[in-house]
């Protein structure tokens, strides 16, 4: 399972950061980071969230 | 085993009907799918699109930077993995729940299994206008098209009414598409019902500094002209010639046509705190109304972010036995684009919460404010702040207090 993320889309609203902190980040420079690209299987569900919940759709999974 | 359907550990369904094919709607559609809810879906949409997202419509769909294709709420590909039975341009006209039948705008009625209502609301109109070219509401995606249409015929002015999300936002527009702007707003602030006057007046400041001709406190008497707009009269007297009017003046829940179904209806589809609205029943979006208990509040939430958890959360409900129901308990979030700035508010504030600065300033335009009430941490504005923005929300989440949430380090 990979995460994939159109940084042309990314506005940095920052919801998959409150939802998987541990897989994504917005820093200071309101720029979002990937911390894990490639997280385990037990992420899925988390993962699947944000992709929802992004007002953006920037977020999608590459398997 | 059932014929059809899928055997859940709470409620087997046989089919389930979602009127409204919309954000809420659509996801949850997907969210039964991925409950692994295997059993028909028909989702039933007033628009003749495919479920389409409504935040580029005052933003880059409005300005032309962005095309239809880019709208679609889910790719076409993915669309149809979900096994998914839409009847698009229809209306539901009724529903009885005693007998559970669903009456459909082409003559045809249907006997509903689970019911999901997500039929959205629509704008409020100014009356006396109907008839006059020029002037718009923005809701859909043909408003939006329409907007831009006149936006391109070049207009000497463009008027917007009201100085709530959806107009600040089109005003913003069109703004940056070098058109002339005035947007008016009843209230001494734009935005001032939701964020109160003091953060109302940053937003008047950011709209001022990029030309908006803003006048507040102030009511509109009438939009006049012969066939079309050409003036807007306003209650201090003043007279604006506009080529163009957006009136944004709020919504109205889409519930007339559920009038005497065996519902409760009031300011939308009334729920109890799990989104249950009668047996098999449920609501989500801008149409629900239902007790959120972390907040202690009966509410109804227009914005983006609800339709989706909500969505979610009513489509779950169907497929749960009551003892497993949980209430749906969000702090609610929304974001809002104008110019190169980006609100936005998680929880739920009022004008007489205490509220402190804590990163960043108003001078800057960029900061973020924390709002309190009886101790407790209840609301975050941020602007230009979308990483403090989140980590407060997850304290509210939380029940931090409001003299914890000052004192952390984020």
């Amino acid at each position: 399972m990979k995460i994939v993320v159109d940084f042309d889309l990314c506005e940095s609203n920052a919801i998959c950061m409150q939802i998987a902190p541990d897989l994504f980040e917005v820093r200071d420079d309101d720029f979002l980071y990937v911390l894990n690209e490639e997280p385990g299987e037990d992420r899925r569900e988390a993962l699947e969230e944000c992709v929802q919940r992004c007002p953006k759709q920037a977020i999608s999974i590459a398997e | 085993m059932p014929e059809a359907g899928h055997l859940h550990r709470g409620v087997t369904r046989r089919h389930i009907t979602i009127v409204g094919a919309s954000l809420a709607g659509l996801r949850a559609a997907e969210s039964l799918r991925r409950q692994d809810y295997d059993g028909p879906i028909t989702l039933i949409g007033d628009e003749p699109h495919a479920p389409y997202d409504r935040p580029p419509l005052s933003k880059q769909f409005l300005a032309g930077d962005w095309d239809e294709d880019r709208l679609a709420l889910t790719k076409p590909e993915k669309l149809a993995d979900h096994d998914l039975t839409f009847r698009l341009g229809t209306r539901a006209t009724a529903f009885d729940l005693a007998s559970r039948r669903l009456t459909l705008d082409d003559g045809s009625d249907l006997e509903v299994d689970g019911l999901l209502i997500a039929t959205g609301a629509r704008c409020r109109t100014l009356p006396g206008t109907e008839d006059l070219d020029g002037v718009f509401v923005l809701r859909g995606l043909d408003d939006s098209l329409a907007i831009r249409r006149a936006f391109d015929a070049g207009p000497r002015r463009v008027v917007v009414v009201g100085a709530g999300f959806i107009g600040a936002e089109v005003a913003a527009t069109a703004r940056e598409s070098g058109l002339e702007v005035t947007l008016v707003e009843a209230l001494p602030q734009p935005l001032g019902r939701v964020l109160g006057d003091e953060m109302g007046a940053v937003c008047a400041a950011v709209h001022r500094e990029h030309g908006v001709d803003l006048r507040v406190g102030v009511g509109v008497e009438a939009i006049e002209g012969d066939g079309r707009v050409e003036r807007v009269r306003l209650s201090d007297g003043s007279v604006i010639d506009a080529d163009v009017v957006v009136v944004g003046i709020g919504v109205i829940p889409n519930t007339e046509w559920l009038e005497g179904s065996g519902l409760e209806i009031d300011n939308g589809v009334v729920c109890d705190a799990t989104c249950l609205a009668a047996p098999g029943v449920t609501a989500a979006g801008d149409v629900a109304r239902w007790p959120n208990q972390r907040f202690g509040e009966v509410m109804r939430v227009e914005h983006w972010d609800n339709a989706v958890e909500q969505g979610g959360h009513a489509a779950r409900r169907l497929l749960q036995a009551d003892e497993d129901a949980e209430p749906f308990t969000p702090v609610p979030w929304f974001w809002s684009d104008q110019y190169d700035r980006k609100l936005q508010l998680a929880g739920r504030i009022r004008p007489d919460d205490d509220m402190q600065i804590v990163t960043g300033s108003v001078e800057e335009r960029r900061f973020a404010a924390l709002y309190g009430r009886e101790g407790r941490l209840v609301g975050v504005l941020g602007f230009n702040r979308p990483r403090h923005v989140m980590q407060y929300k997850t304290l509210i989440e939380q029940g931090v207090s409001y003299d914890e949430a000052l004192a952390a380090d984020l």
